[in-house]
């Protein structure tokens, strides 16, 4: 059994920022399934927002314009306070971050540069080139090694200890090994992700299986809004490997099969840079109305970048690029960019307070796999970097106050009874004879795709809950080649697709229920949004029987009254 | 419909584990479309036909850096590789060179990640930092350009002559990291900090002859560090030769 005072599950951005706000006052312990700039975090590309002013057009931006434009993005469901804490602390984290050597683009003065960025009201974005998530997770992870951060790396939490609301720890295999040990700490703080591969049709990472989220939830914490997933509007078709919203940002046009950027006929004044939620079905919609291009993997729509010119795409956007090249023989100086929307990122989570605390004494989380909320119906661009690294801190913060005067570690027991139970389900998928995870997976990713995507409806929904119950039926008897626990990836995959299996039964559960269109989440037969049934948190619970029981909490409204949104 | 082409891959599986286990080829026939990545064909044939194949990947976008190896004799990463671009059916596929192999294209990281803590891999200052940003010109921060794009995916330390016969040599990587931080206008790290890289396993092992910046998936040249390096060691030690000069006098 290894014990910590506090362990981090999780090598990203949010994980890292907690380990480095930790580590100089606590024993810490960092666990990562990947060596951790391998994490997701690095792929974020666009930029970080916050009202540092420093671009010429945004001289009277302000932080609490970045919280208007934030909860109004959000669609009224983001939690006030909690965005005021974010926008505000945004602008300490980027100087912070700046100066523990993060490598920002600059204006010629200087100063960090800035771009626009969807839905928001001043050119607010901080980036370097297009490899913003690089940058700020080399430097974090360049941090973590400065201040001698013990890292686990390549190590799977297999389980998460949760016994009569106090959290003991996890349980989690050495990949390297195969040996599975119990980690017994006084705080565990998952940063663990988002659920992106859920779907079939993700710009996530394939480590971004949500199985943090998941096995939360199986152990008893609650999960909150789950229905809201974000579908990024551009995605390169087949790969669906992100292209940037800083290619909008920078004057990138969206154009249908007539020649026309359409975008003019939905939104006139915020054209391509309005929100993501927004752009995602005026593209949806386009291809569902035959307005789409034909390519053999599917429909799509032109992303233009030829008007600004080779010199721009190569100094602004080089690894969109080199993406494009490399993955569908497209040069953008000269060709426009195949693109469809597809799943991007998970609103949801985790069901924590503005302290990262969630309702279980001793379990934290933050980032993508929680929900504070501070992105509440539909994130804005720009905000996920900034919600990665703010609440990595602001964690760390609550987690040495709540710790403060010691404390003795939780008892041990619950570990071990765990770590057999753990024993039990490796001995019993390397029982042979047994099915492949990835036929369930590949199923699952395609019923989301299908019936809980960008336009839903009650029918299609309940068809999906009732495949998935088919396939949690199925998983029973998945099993794996080998009966070696070291380097296996396919004994992971299969730990993983039974926490996937949660994951996407509480997003269908969610959208069921809500009888309503708001932000991300569109009913094509509940068009409008109603704040008199529908504005508030849908939060979902393990039940006895293991089915989700939900629930409703309120919004935290402040100094924003809900208006009709309109860009 | 898009055709599918039949490729044969040949794959060196080893497991370090298995006592008595010796490398061996394995051999996977598979209908391939055009545009498929060598990532995306391992993918399929650890869920559709050998499970026990191992092999590391994350991004599928190269921007990871997980998945490195010899692919028909060429280092690079598999999720950039597309099948198609071969003009044969066979594709080979090697665990990373100059690593132990742990199982199958899996290599130990270790001696890459330990060179890398080894060189200070972080900003030092002593200034106090000032209450926004520390400034830079944009020419300044175009020097550390090349640098910051390294993903540590370890191609180029697969790729190198020198540490095939000097296991202690600090590697391309390392020396990138290095650069990018001497380089950068806010670093402050005192000139001695490059004396523990000032020897032949150091700065002066590299044999310039660029296998590195072949390997680089990002362009990343280490050889240009290397150089960088040493000429910052030597106009260290005039300095400080020309400044005892100058007490002495």
């Amino acid at each position: 059994m290894l014990n910590h005072d506090i362990l981090i599950v999780g090598g990203g951005l949010t994980g890292l920022r907690a380990a480095v706000g930790l580590c100089d006052r606590f024993n810490v312990g960092l666990i990562s399934k990947v060596y951790p700039t391998r994490s997701h975090s690095i792929a974020a590309q666009g930029g970080i927002n916050a009202a540092l002013t420093n671009n010429p057009d945004s001289r009277d931006d302000s932080w609490e314009k970045h919280t208007f434009d934030t909860i109004k993005g959000s669609d009224y469901l983001a939690d006030q306070d909690a965005v005021e804490i974010m926008c505000k602390e945004a602008i300490k984290i980027v100087y912070e971050m700046e100066h523990w050597g993060c490598p920002f683009s600059r204006f010629p003065d200087g100063t960090i540069a800035q771009r626009p960025f969807g839905g928001a009201g001043y050119p607010r974005t901080c980036y370097s080139s297009d490899i913003t998530g690089h940058v700020l997770l080399n430097t974090l992870y360049e941090r973590a090694i400065a201040k001698g951060v013990k890292i686990y790396p390549e190590w799977f939490v297999t389980s998460l200890c949760i016994e009569e609301g106090q959290c003991h720890g996890v349980v989690a295999l050495d990949i390297r090994t195969g040996e599975l040990i119990p980690v017994r700490a006084k705080a565990t703080f998952f940063g663990t992700g988002g659920y992106g591969r859920v779907y079939q049709h993700s710009t996530n990472a394939l480590i971004n299986t949500g199985s943090g989220i998941g096995m939360a939830y199986a152990a008893g914490a609650p999960l909150k809004d789950m229905e809201f997933v974000q579908f990024h509007p551009t995605c390169l078709i087949g790969t669906s490997i992100l292209m940037t919203e800083a290619c909008r940002g920078e004057g990138g046009y969206l154009f249908n099969n007539q020649g026309e950027r359409f975008m003019q006929r939905y939104v006139p004044t915020a054209m391509e840079l309005a929100p993501r939620d927004i752009v995602s079905r005026c593209i949806q919609t386009e291809i569902n109305e035959g307005r789409g291009f034909d390519h053999p993997l599917g429909k799509y729509i032109q992303l233009d970048l030829r008007h600004l010119g080779a010199k721009k795409i190569i100094e602004r956007l080089p690894g969109i690029r080199n993406i494009s090249i490399d993955f569908i023989g497209i040069d953008p100086i000269i060709e426009p960019i195949p693109i469809m929307p597809c799943q991007h990122y998970s609103m949801g989570g985790i069901d924590v307070d503005k302290r990262c605390a969630s309702d279980i004494h001793g379990f934290y989380a933050g980032g993508e796999c929680s929900c504070v909320s501070v992105h509440g119906g539909n994130r804005l661009g720009g905000n996920s970097l900034l919600d990665t690294i703010v609440f990595g801190k602001l964690a760390a913060q609550a987690i040495a106050e709540d710790l403060e005067g010691g404390g003795a570690l939780p008892d041990e027991k619950p570990l071990l009874k765990l770590k057999d139970e753990v024993e039990q389900k490796l001995g019993r998928l390397a029982t042979p004879g047994r099915g492949k995870a990835y036929r369930i997976q590949a199923e699952l990713g395609a019923v989301l795709d299908e019936k809980v995507g960008i336009f839903r409806t009650r029918k299609e929904m309940e068809q999906a809950l009732q495949k998935i119950a088919g396939l949690k039926e199925e998983y029973r008897n998945v099993g794996v080649s080998s009966a070696a626990r070291y380097m296996n990836f396919e004994l992971i995959n299969a730990l993983e697709l039974e926490y996937m299996l949660e994951v996407a039964h509480t997003i269908t559960l969610g959208a069921l229920l809500r009888e309503e269109s708001r932000g991300a989440h569109f009913r094509t037969d509940f068009k409008t949004r109603n704040d008199r049934d529908w504005l508030k948190h849908t939060i979902a619970k393990i039940g006895p029987d293991g089915e989700p029981v939900i629930s409703f909490k309120d919004v935290t409204i402040t100094r924003y009254q809900p208006m009709e949104r309109k860009y | 419909m898009i055709k599918a082409n039949s490729y044969t891959f040949k794959i060196l599986r080893y497991d370090a584990k298995e006592p008595g286990s010796r490398p061996r080829f394995a051999t996977y026939r598979i209908k391939v479309i055009p545009g498929l990545t060598v990532l995306a064909v391992l993918i399929r044939i650890r869920d559709e036909i050998d499970g026990t194949l191992s092999f590391r990947c994350s991004c599928r976008s190269a921007v990871c850096g997980s998945c490195a190896m010899v692919i028909n004799g060429k280092i690079d990463l598999a999720c950039r590789t597309q099948v198609a671009i071969f003009d044969t059916d066979t594709i080979i596929l090697e665990p990373l060179p100059n690593f132990e192999v742990i199982r199958d294209l899996v290599v130990d990281m270790t001696p890459f990640w330990q060179m890398y803590e080894k060189v200070q891999p972080y900003l030092i200052r002593h200034s106090p930092n000032p209450e926004k940003e520390i400034p830079q010109s944009e020419e300044e921060r175009r020097r550390i350009d090349q640098y910051v794009n390294c993903i540590l995916c370890a191609c180029c330390y697969g790729a190198c002559p020198v540490l095939a016969r000097d296991p202690n040599y600090m590697g391309p990587a390392a020396a990138a990291k290095l650069e990018r931080f001497v380089l950068d206008s806010r670093d402050e790290r005192p000139a001695d900090v490059l004396e523990s890289v000032n020897d032949e396993h150091g700065v002066w092992g590299c044999d310039t002859v660029f296998r590195c910046i072949d390997a680089c998936p990002k362009d990343v040249r280490p050889t240009d560090a290397f150089v960088g390096l040493r000429q910052e060691i030597v106009k260290k030690r005039f300095q400080k030769m020309l400044g005892k000069a100058k007490d002495e006098a």
